[in-house]
C-alpha cells in the first residue's frame, strides 16, 4: 500500500514484528497499515513551566512550532489516527495553561483524526481534552507505551529522547534518532524544546540486542548500526 | 605643582621609603596630591610603581586607625593578581606598623571567609569584577559598602576591552549611588587613547583627568635575524629555534610570547628537541590546568627557569622580577599589545626593556618592520569599542533587582553615569527592562509569570527565590565548552583543557600536544578526557579556544604604505627581492585601490584579493565572495584567508571582479548568510547566558546527561522563525558583527578602495600570492554537504554489519523536497 508520503518525503523504513514503519524527517513514525502517525514527548507548555518555576523566560513559541510540525506531518501522511506516546504536556498545569493559539490549532487537528493520549511520567492524567486517554495501547501486533519495559516483544515507546552522535571526518553530527532492534523501537522526542539523551547512555543498557540500529532524523533520515547501550570507546558525548 | 597642594608624606611612610633607599616617584606624589579628585587615570609603564601609586592615598588615609568598615576596593582582572597584590601590600603595611586589614575575595575564597567579610568587611578588599557584582546583588549591599571612600581599578586598559569592564563600570555606578563620595582611580598600561579609558572610568558627566608617569627610556627592540630565512607561509617560527636558544643562553630570564596556544605548544615541543644544554624552560598558557600554571609560576618566581614559552596569559600583572628579554614569535598583529608585552621585560623603572621580534614567515618580516617603526613613532593602534553591550545591561538589571526593588527612572539615570552606557537611550534601557521582566516577546505569554514585576512604582523579583539563580549566573566570561584533560588512572594528573569540538574529533590512539608533552587519547570518562603517555604517532594539534588575533587596521595601513616605497633597504634581502619580483610580475597593493589577481594553477582558476582587512574579515570576505560566485555560476571550490589576502579557487575564471564587491546588497547577502551561521548561534548562546535567559551549565550538570536540557541553538532557530526582531536577536547580530565576523573592516576596505579595482591577469601564481598556497585552514565551499556526507557514511557503516540496506531501501533515498 502506497500512501502519498512515500512520493513526497524521504522516509526510512524498518519492520518490527512484521509491521512496516516509516521514520519521518521530523522524528514522527508513520504506520501505513494502521493509517497512524505516532509521536513521542511533545512536551507542550515547556517554556511556561520553566517560567513558573522561576527560570528564564524562553521564547514562548515552541508549542506552536511543535503543533505546526505535527499539522504538516498529518497533512503529508493523511493520517486517520494520531497517537501521542506520553509526556505530551510538560506537566498537568501546562495542559491547563495552553495558549489560545495552541488550543485552537490542537482542537482543529483533533477534529481531523482519531486521537490517543498515552500517559507519561510528566502527564500522568491527561484530562479535559478530547481524545482517548490510555496508559498503554495495543495496535496491530505492537504495544505502545511511554517507557520501554525490558523483556517485552513488539513495543513502541518514547521517554528517553535518544540522540545519536557521530564524528565524520572531523565533523560531529548530532541528531535525535529512533533506536530499533527486533523487539522494540524507542522514538526520538518530537517537541521543539526537548534535549536528547546520548545513545551510549547506560539508561539504554539491556534494552537492545547487539544487532540494533539507529535511524537519524533530518531531511534524509538514515540508519547506522547501534551497539545498544554498550559503551564504545570511539564514540562519546 | 599645577595648583595642587603638595601633600606631605606621613613620617612613618617617609621613614619606610628611606629605609628601603627609595624615593617617592613623581607620579606617586601626584596621586597623593590629587587624592580628592572624583576620578583619576594613571598611565604608567610596567614597573613604574603603579600599584603603590594607586594605594598610597588609601594607606595614608587609613594610617590613623579611625576608619570604620571598608575603605578601599581594588579590582583587578585576575584572581591571581588580587592575591599577589595582597601579599605585596601586606609587607609594607606590616613593616610600617599600620592598623590596616587587607583581604582578597575571589571565586577561590572559601565560603566561611566570604561570610565573615560580609559581616565585617576589611579596610582594603581586593577583588574581581565578578565578585564585586555578586556582592552588589546581596540585600545587605548598602551595609557592606557603607563608609567606602575609594575604588582602584587595576589593568583598566585590559578591562576596557571586554564585557567584564562594562559590567564593572555598571557596578561602579551602583556603588556611587550607595556611597556618593566614592573616588575612582584607574591604573593603566600605555594605551593609544588615554582619553577613551578616562571616559570609560569617569562618573558621567564629571571629568576624569589623566596623569602620565614618565614613560621611561625607549625600548631596545629589533628583529631577530636567523641563519635560515623564514619560510614562505605558516606560523610558529620553528626555523629560528637555534637563535632563540642562543638568546635564552645569553639572558637571565626570557619570556617567549606566541599569538596562539597551539603555536606555543608546538614551539615548546620543538625547542626541547633542540635544547642540548637542557636549559630549564617552562610553558604557560590559559588552557593548562591551574596546577600546571601554578607550578610554572612558582618555578619562575624562585628563579629556576631560564625561559617561559607563553601566550597572552602572561600579558597582565604578576611581577616576574628578573625578566630581561622578551621574544615575540610571529608578527605582533597589534602595536599596542606589542608595547605592553615589551614592558614585561625589566620591571625595574628607568631601565630600557629589551625585546626581539621573530617573524614566522616572509610576509611577517614586512609586518614586523612596520610594527618596529610604529613602536618607534609611539603610534599605537586600537579600535574604539563602541557603546556598552546590552546583554551586560540586562544582567545588571537582574543584579539590581536581586539586591533591592528599584525605580526605573532613577536606575536609568544611574546607568547613564557609567562610561560605556553614557549614550544609552531611554528606549534601549526600557527594552532591556522589558526583556528581563516579561521576556519582551511579540507574543505576550508570561503575564502571570514575569521575572520582575512593578509594585508601587518599584521593579522587583516576582519570586524572591529567583535571586539565588541570578547570583549563580553572574559574570560575562564563557568557559563552558571546554573539557578537562587528565592522565589516565586513579588520581591522574590534571593537564589542562581542550575544546569539546576538538575532543570530538579524537579517536583512541590519536595523539596531541598539551603542556609540551605528546599524549595519547584513551577515552572520555565522565566528561574528562583521559590520556596516557603511550604516544607513538605524530601529534594532532590541539585547537585551543582563544581569539585569533587579526592584524590591526593601523598596522595594515602602515604595511600598504611601505609597499609604495621604491626600494626596501630596511628589509632582509630575501624579503626585499620578493617584493621587487612581485612589482615586476604584477604590482604591489596600494592603500586606496583593491588589487585582484587571477591566474590558472593545476587545472583550477584562482583569484587572489588583497584586502588587508585582517584575518577574520578576510575570511568573511571569502565566504561572501564565494557565495556570489556560486550564484553567478563560477563554481567556486574553496578559499583560504590570511591577514592580508583571500585566495579563491574554482572551475570558472573570474572575468569581472567588480561585480563581486558591488556594495549595494553586499550587506544584505551578508545578513542572510549570517543568520544561518554557526558564529551567530555561538554568539546567541553567550548573549542568552549573560542576559540570564538560560543558565550556565556547570561541569556537574553536563555529567548528568542532557536529556532535560536542550541546546540554545533551538532557541535561536525558534526566535529566528517567530520573533526575528526580538531584542536578543538584535544583540546577537550586533555582537557577531564586532567579533569573529568583523564585517566593519570589510566595509572599511570597500570605503577605502571605493570601486577602484586593479585586476591583474597572469599565467601563473604571482610572488605575493604564492605563499597562500601553503597556508593551512583551507575552507571548502559546501552546499547540502552534511546530508551527503552522512548518507555516504551511513552506507559505509551499514555495509559489513548484518543489517545491509535492501535495494528496496536504497530506492527511498530522494532529494529533499
Amino acid at each position: 500500500m502506497q500512501s502519498r508520503i512515500e512520493r513526497s518525503v524521504n522516509t526510512c523504513v524498518f519492520t518490527l514484528r512484521d509491521e512496516t514503519l516509516h521514520v519521518l524527517p521530523s522524528g514522527g513514525l508513520w504506520w501505513p497499515d494502521q493509517q497512524s502517525l505516532i509521536v513521542a514527548d511533545l512536551h507542550l507548555g515547556k517554556s511556561k513551566r520553566i517560567a513558573r518555576r522561576g527560570g528564564g523566560l524562553l521564547p514562548p513559541y515552541e508549542g506552536l512550532d511543535t503543533l505546526f510540525r505535527l499539522d504538516a506531518d498529518i497533512t503529508a501522511t493523511g493520517a486517520a489516527r494520531v497517537v501521542c506516546l506520553g509526556d505530551s504536556f510538560d506537566d498537568d498545569a501546562a495542559q491547563r495553561a495552553l495558549g489560545s493559539a495552541e488550543q485552537e490549532l490542537l482542537s482543529r487537528l483533533q477534529k481531523q483524526c482519531d486521537w490517543v493520549w498515552v500517559t507519561g511520567n510528566h502527564d500522568p492524567g491527561v484530562g479535559g481534552l478530547s481524545g482517548t486517554v490510555l496508559s498503554d495501547m495495543r495496535l496491530g501486533s505492537l504495544t505502545l507505551r511511554h517507557i520501554a519495559e525490558a523483556g517485552t516483544d513488539g513495543e513502541l515507546s518514547g521517554h528517553y529522547h535518544p540522540k545519536a552522535r557521530l564524528t565524520l571526518r572531523g565533523k560531529t553530527i548530532s541528531r535525535p534518532c529512533c533506536l530499533v532492534d527486533q523487539s522494540r523501537a524507542i522514538l526520538p522526542a518530537y517537541g521543539t524544546y526537548t534535549g536528547g539523551l546520548d545513545w551510549r547512555d547506560k539508561a539504554f543498557n539491556g534494552l537492545f540486542e547487539a544487532q540494533a540500529m539507529a535511524i537519524l532524523t533530518g531531511q534524509r533520515p538514515c540508519r547506522v548500526p547501534y551497539r545498544g547501550g554498550e559503551i564504545s570507546a570511539s564514540s562519546h558525548v | 605643582m599645577n595648583g595642587f597642594v603638595m601633600s606631605q608624606l606621613p613620617d612613618s611612610f617617609a621613614r619606610w621609603f628611606a629605609s628601603r633607599g627609595w624615593s617617592i616617584h613623581p607620579h606617586q606624589q601626584q596621586m597623593l596630591d590629587r587624592a580628592d579628585a572624583p576620578a583619576l587615570l594613571l598611565i604608567a609603564p610596567t614597573g613604574g610603581g603603579k600599584t603603590l601609586a594607586g594605594f598610597l592615598p588609601s594607606l595614608v588615609d587609613l594610617a590613623d586607625g579611625t576608619h570604620q568598615g571598608m575603605h578601599t576596593l581594588y579590582v583587578s582582572p585576575l584572581k591571581a593578581l588580587a592575591a599577589d597584590i595582597r601579599r605585596n601590600l601586606t609587607a609594607p603595611v606590616t613593616e610600617m606598623g599600620l592598623p590596616i586589614r587587607i583581604e582578597d575575595r575571589t571565586g577561590d575564597t572559601s565560603y566561611t571567609q566570604k561570610r565573615r567579610q560580609r559581616a565585617d568587611p576589611p579596610h582594603i578588599l581586593l577583588t574581581t569584577p565578578e565578585s564585586l557584582a555578586l556582592m552588589l546583588s546581596y540585600e545587605d549591599a548598602p551595609r557592606i559598602f557603607a563608609g567606602l571612600k575609594r575604588i582602584a581599578v587595576d589593568e583598566i586598559h585590559a578591562l576596557a576591552e571586554s564585557k567584564r569592564g562594562d559590567q564593572l563600570m555598571l557596578a561602579l555606578s551602583r556603588l556611587q549611588s550607595l556611597v556618593p563620595g566614592l573616588r575612582r582611580v584607574g591604573l593603566s598600561a600605555t594605551v593609544e587613547d588615554p582619553d577613551a579609558i578616562a571616559g570609560f572610568l569617569a562618573r558621567h558627566p564629571d571629568p576624569c583627568p589623566v596623569l602620565y608617569a614618565d614613560p621611561g627610556p625607549e625600548p631596545d627592540i629589533s628583529m631577530l635575524i636567523a641563519a635560515a630565512p623564514p619560510p614562505w607561509a605558516g606560523g610558529g617560527g620553528r626555523y629560528a629555534i637555534p637563535e632563540v636558544l642562543e638568546q635564552v643562553r645569553q639572558h637571565r630570564t626570557t619570556l617567549i610570547f606566541h599569538n596562539t596556544r597551539a603555536q606555543a605548544e608546538i614551539f615548546f615541543h620543538e625547542l626541547w628537541l633542540q635544547n642540548e644544554d637542557a636549559l630549564p624552560i617552562g610553558i604557560h598558557h590559559g588552557s593548562l590546568s591551574r596546577e600546571q600554571r601554578a607550578k610554572t609560576e612558582a618555578a619562575m618566581v624562585a628563579g629556576q627557569l631560564r625561559a617561559i614559552v607563553c601566550t597572552g596569559s602572561l600579558d597582565l600583572g604578576i611581577d616576574w622580577g628578573d625578566v630581561d628579554l622578551v621574544i615575540q614569535v610571529g608578527a605582533p598583529k597589534n602595536v599596542k599589545r606589542l608595547v605592553q608585552r615589551i614592558g614585561r621585560a625589566n620591571h625595574r623603572y628607568n631601565a630600557p626593556s629589551k625585546a626581539l621580534l621573530v617573524p614566522a614567515n616572509r610576509f611577517e618580516v614586512v609586518e614586523c618592520v612596520a610594527a618596529l617603526e610604529a613602536v618607534k613613532a609611539r603610534d599605537l593602534d586600537g579600535d574604539p569599542r563602541g557603546p556598552g553591550p546590552r546583554d551586560v545591561l540586562c544582567q545588571h538589571l537582574l543584579i539590581c533587582a536581586a539586591s533591592a526593588p528599584f525605580d526605573a527612572d532613577s536606575l536609568y539615570t544611574e546607568v547613564t553615569t557609567a562610561g560605556p552606557y553614557r549614550a544609552l537611550s531611554r528606549a534601549d534601557f526600557d527594552a532591556c527592562l522589558d526583556f528581563v521582566a516579561t521576556g519582551g516577546y511579540a507574543l505576550r505569554a508570561y503575564d502571570r509569570w514575569q521575572r520582575l514585576v512593578e509594585r508601587d512604582g518599584l521593579w522587583q523579583l516576582r519570586d524572591p527565590r529567583s535571586a539565588t539563580r541570578i547570583r549563580q549566573n553572574i559574570g560575562t566570561i564563557m568557559d563552558t565548552d571546554l573539557l578537562k584533560v587528565r592522565m589516565r588512572g586513579r588520581g591522574g594528573t590534571p593537564l589542562g583543557e581542550i575544546e569539546e569540538g576538538f575532543a570530538a574529533t579524537l579517536s583512541p590512539g590519536d595523539t596531541f600536544l598539551i603542556g609540551g608533552q605528546i599524549v595519547r587519547y584513551e577515552g572520555l570518562r565522565e566528561m574528562v578526557v583521559e590520556v596516557s603517555r603511550r604516544a607513538d604517532k605524530p601529534p594532532k594539534i590541539a585547537t585551543f579556544m582563544g581569539t585569533k588575533f587579526a592584524t590591526s587596521t593601523q598596522l595594515s595601513h602602515r604595511i600598504l604604505r611601505m609597499f609604495q616605497q621604491d626600494d626596501w633597504p630596511e628589509l632582509p634581502p630575501a624579503t626585499r627581492d620578493w617584493l621587487h619580483l612581485q612589482r615586476r610580475a604584477s604590482k604591489l597593493p596600494e592603500p586606496d585601490r583593491l588589487l585582484v589577481e587571477s591566474f590558472p594553477w593545476i587545472g583550477r582558476h584562482h583569484t587572489c584579493i588583497y584586502g588587508f582587512a585582517g584575518r577574520n574579515a578576510m575570511q568573511t570576505l571569502g565566504l561572501l565572495v564565494t557565495a556570489r560566485m556560486e550564484a553567478g555560476g563560477l563554481d567556486p571550490l574553496g578559499f583560504v584567508a590570511t591577514d592580508y589576502a583571500t585566495l579563491i579557487w574554482g572551475l570558472e575564471p573570474v572575468a569581472e571582479p567588480g561585480a563581486l564587491f558591488a556594495g549595494d546588497n553586499l550587506r544584505e547577502t551578508f545578513e542572510t548568510w549570517l543568520s544561518g551561521n554557526a558564529v551567530m548561534k555561538r554568539t546567541f548562546k553567550q548573549a542568552a547566558v549573560i542576559t540570564g535567559l538560560i543558565e550556565r551549565q556547570t561541569q556537574g550538570q553536563r555529567k548528568s546527561g542532557k536529556q532535560a536540557t536542550f541546546s540554545s541553538d533551538i532557541l535561536y532557530d525558534t526566535l529566528l522563525k517567530y520573533d526575528p526582531d526580538h531584542l536578543l536577536m538584535d544583540i546577537t547580530r550586533e555582537e557577531a558583527l564586532k567579533g569573529l565576523v568583523d564585517f566593519g573592516r570589510i566595509e572599511e576596505m570597500l570605503a577605502r578602495t571605493s570601486g577602484r579595482i586593479d585586476h591583474v591577469i597572469t599565467d601563473r601564481p604571482t610572488p605575493l600570492a604564492a605563499p597562500l598556497f601553503l597556508e593551512a585552514g583551507r575552507i571548502p565551499v559546501e552546499g547540502a554537504a552534511t546530508d551527503r556526507l552522512l548518507a555516504d557514511e551511513a552506507e559505509r557503516l551499514m555495509s559489513g554489519t548484518g543489517l545491509e540496506m535492501s535495494a528496496e531501501d536504497q530506492r527511498r533515498w530522494r532529494v529533499p523536497f
